[in-house]
């Protein structure tokens, strides 16, 4: 049992609506986990309590064998938990190199860096990192240009860049096909699996099935805030719970195409 | 709202316009050349221009720009819009004042006071900022609002101010002619000193986590920022900094009373240099003060009713807010970055291809390989320095 992130029946309420319901989910490490449910499941909301952005009402996150149970946000990045928003947040009226340059702070630590808080943004080493990455991306060209005009998409490559900058031993994607082009999801879908391959553990969030089921080592459902099943792919496929989960909400049923 | 909504570029797609590096090097000329011209006329200033009342107006300037540059220092950068900042002005006036007269110090030694003035306005600052850093926007707003009021009325009443008679500073016998100078030599110091640390901390990785602040407060949490740490120690330099002006200004006016040193249009009239010149920017705040202070000195000489200067102050506010919402700076950047998209448009070869190929590095060069197809992509040309 090597669960390198766990949340453990976590609850979260907002006024009257129990977002989360005792939620537990267990990604190993090394693995692409997927994370998928109807909208309004409350998987967003898991995201946000395992990062800190909200606390939970009860039940538990640990990293490895560490608690990180609301955490600051900035705790838990150092901690090694990277994440993308479902809605991209990228600095806009920064460039996209000074992007990656902020959120390198914590790399930066181990170089002596910080010691002088008037030294130039980004030591050669930082922007070096930062040039392969986009390179990697493939955004590399706009490393000058104001985040505010990247597109849709080149903005969600951004936020991936940026997040790992720090190495983190874990991704965190928030639905990172959604609203973006055929191409540039394939794009994408390449670069977690040549990242995982090197060791990135990715838990992902998403309502493109094929991506999802293409992608991902082990899935799980969550209905209501409740992790209702989880397994491989093809198990979920043909799950009787899941269809259930999504056919029970009528309305959103047009996000999925299961099989 | 899921699959193939198509609005993302292919991930490969061209390189942004940037600026060559030849045009680069020559603008970064020219620019350090125009601020050694500036500094060049702010030093002798007072040594070709002698009369008193315009030495004067010189002081107040420096006071208003040192002032203006260290608000924008953490308000122009954070994007959190402190109103409250006549609280380390009036802290460091008292202190340097209080000071003063407990040690009994001559004439130019009270000099020596400032940066003790801004320290005790910086400590004060760190117990204000863990208060109202917690909080955003309006609230913040609002909450340094309440601590100018309570800085003032403490001014009024604890035993130690001098009450509503304030504080008096030391009469000197120094030369009418050029009694102003030394007051403007130390305010020119200040300013161009918080002006070159605007500018270490623009392009350090402090002042980039204040600028992620800005943009996206949580966001820059979750990338590993350590938030509340980074807007204290800006709010407590920028604090520091107006305590040490507050300081220069009482020992230049002569007297500290708790409505003049706490004074609610301080904060009002730095806010409106800083928007009108460009909030945020390096040089808008600081061109914002040159123009406004010596107007609102003008105006005030010419027309005896003292209202026409605060009347004319609000309907700048108002002017500023309706027409030049991003300042002068900004504005004016932009001015000159479209003008010259134009003009390259102009040297492009047409569809007849008799004009010459553009030489690579030249601005049409670097224009007519715009983004391919596919990619919205404009590539704004960062602003550097100004931005
Ligand atoms: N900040 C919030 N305030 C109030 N309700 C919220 C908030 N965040 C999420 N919710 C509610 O919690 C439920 C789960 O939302 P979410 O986690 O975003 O679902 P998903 O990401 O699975 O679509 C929804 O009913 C949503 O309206
Ligand atoms: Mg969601």
């Amino acid at each position: 049992m090597t669960a390198l992130l766990r949340t453990d029946a976590v609850s979260k309420s907002f006024g009257g609506v129990q977002a989360l319901d005792g939620a537990t989910i267990e990604v190993e490490e090394g693995s692409i986990a997927g994370l998928i449910g109807p909208n309004g499941s409350g998987k967003t909301t898991l995201f946000n309590v395992i990062t800190g952005y909200e606390t939970v009402d009860g039940g538990d996150v640990y990293l490895g064998d560490q608690r990180i149970t609301n955490a600051a946000p900035d705790k838990v990045f150092s901690a090694g938990i990277g994440r993308t928003f479902q809605l991209t947040r990228v600095f806009s009226r920064l460039t996209v190199m000074e992007n990656m340059i902020v959120a390198a702070q914590h790399a930066e630590r181990g170089q002596g860096r910080l010691r002088n808080p008037l030294a130039r943004a980004g030591g050669p080493a930082t922007r070096r990192r930062a040039t392969e990455l986009l390179e990697f991306t493939g955004i590399v060209g706009h490393a000058g240009a104001l985040a505010e005009t990247l597109s849709y998409g080149q903005r969600k490559l951004l936020e991936l860049s940026y997040v790992l900058m720090a190495e983190p031993a874990i991704v965190l994607l928030d639905e990172p096909a959604g609203g973006v082009n055929l191409t540039l999801i394939s794009t994408i879908a390449d670069r977690i699996r040549e990242l995982n391959q090197r060791g990135t553990t990715f838990l992902i969030v998403e309502h493109n099935m094929d991506f999802v089921m293409g992608l991902c080592d082990q899935v799980t459902v969550l209905d209501y805030g409740t992790a209702v099943v989880s397994g491989p792919p093809d198990v979920i496929r043909t799950d009787p719970r899941v269809l259930d989960a999504y056919l029970g909400t009528a309305e959103d049923d047009d996000d999925i195409a299961v099989g | 709202m899921s699959q193939g909504t198509v609005n993302a570029g292919p991930a490969q797609a061209g390189g942004t316009v940037q600026a060559p590096a030849g045009r680069d090097r020559r603008a970064t000329a020219i620019r350090l050349g125009l601020l050694g011209v500036l500094l060049f006329i702010a030093v002798i200033f007072p040594l070709v221009i002698t009369n008193a009342l315009y030495t004067q107006f010189a002081v107040d300037t420096m006071i208003y720009v040192g002032a203006v540059a260290a608000w924008n220092l953490f308000s122009g950068y954070t994007g959190y819009i402190a109103l409250g900042h006549a609280v380390f002005f009036g802290t460091g006036a008292y202190t340097v004042g209080l000071l003063t007269k407990q040690w009994k110090l001559p004439g130019g030694d009270i000099f020596a006071l400032l940066p003790l003035g801004g320290l005790v306005a910086a400590l004060v600052a760190v117990p204000l900022g863990l208060i109202a850093l917690r909080v955003r926007r309006h609230t913040f707003v609002v909450i340094t609002i309440a601590f100018f009021f309570i800085f003032q009325l403490m001014a009024f009443n604890l035993s130690f101010t001098g009450g509503n008679q304030g504080l008096s500073s030391p009469f000197f016998l120094w030369s009418a002619s050029d009694y102003n100078n030394p007051f403007y030599y130390v305010g020119l110091i200040i300013a161009v000193g918080t002006i070159t640390l605007s500018w270490l901390i623009r392009n350090s990785r402090f002042g980039l986590q204040l600028l992620a602040i800005r943009d996206d407060e949580d966001r820059a949490q979750g990338l590993g920022v350590r938030t509340m740490k980074v807007k204290l120690i800006a709010y407590a330099i920028s604090g520091g900094i107006s305590g040490m002006i507050g300081g220069l200004w009482w020992f230049f006016i002569g007297q500290a009373l708790p409505e003049t040193a706490f004074n609610p249009l301080f904060d009002l009239t730095v806010a409106l240099m800083a928007f009108l010149g460009g909030f945020g920017t390096l040089a808008g705040p600081v061109l914002g003060a040159l123009i406004l202070e010596p107007l609102q000195q003008w105006i005030g000489i010419t027309f005896t009713n003292g209202y026409v200067s605060d009347i004319v102050l609000g309907v700048l506010f108002l002017a500023v807010i309706l027409f030049l919402p991003r300042g002068i700076v900004p504005t004016g950047a932009e001015f000159v970055t479209k003008w010259r998209v134009a003009q390259a448009r102009r040297r492009e070869p047409g569809p007849g291809g008799s004009a010459p190929p553009a030489p690579p590095g030249s601005p049409a060069a670097s224009r007519t390989s715009t983004p391919a197809a596919g990619t919205p992509s404009t590539g704004t040309p960062s602003t550097g320095g100004v931005r």
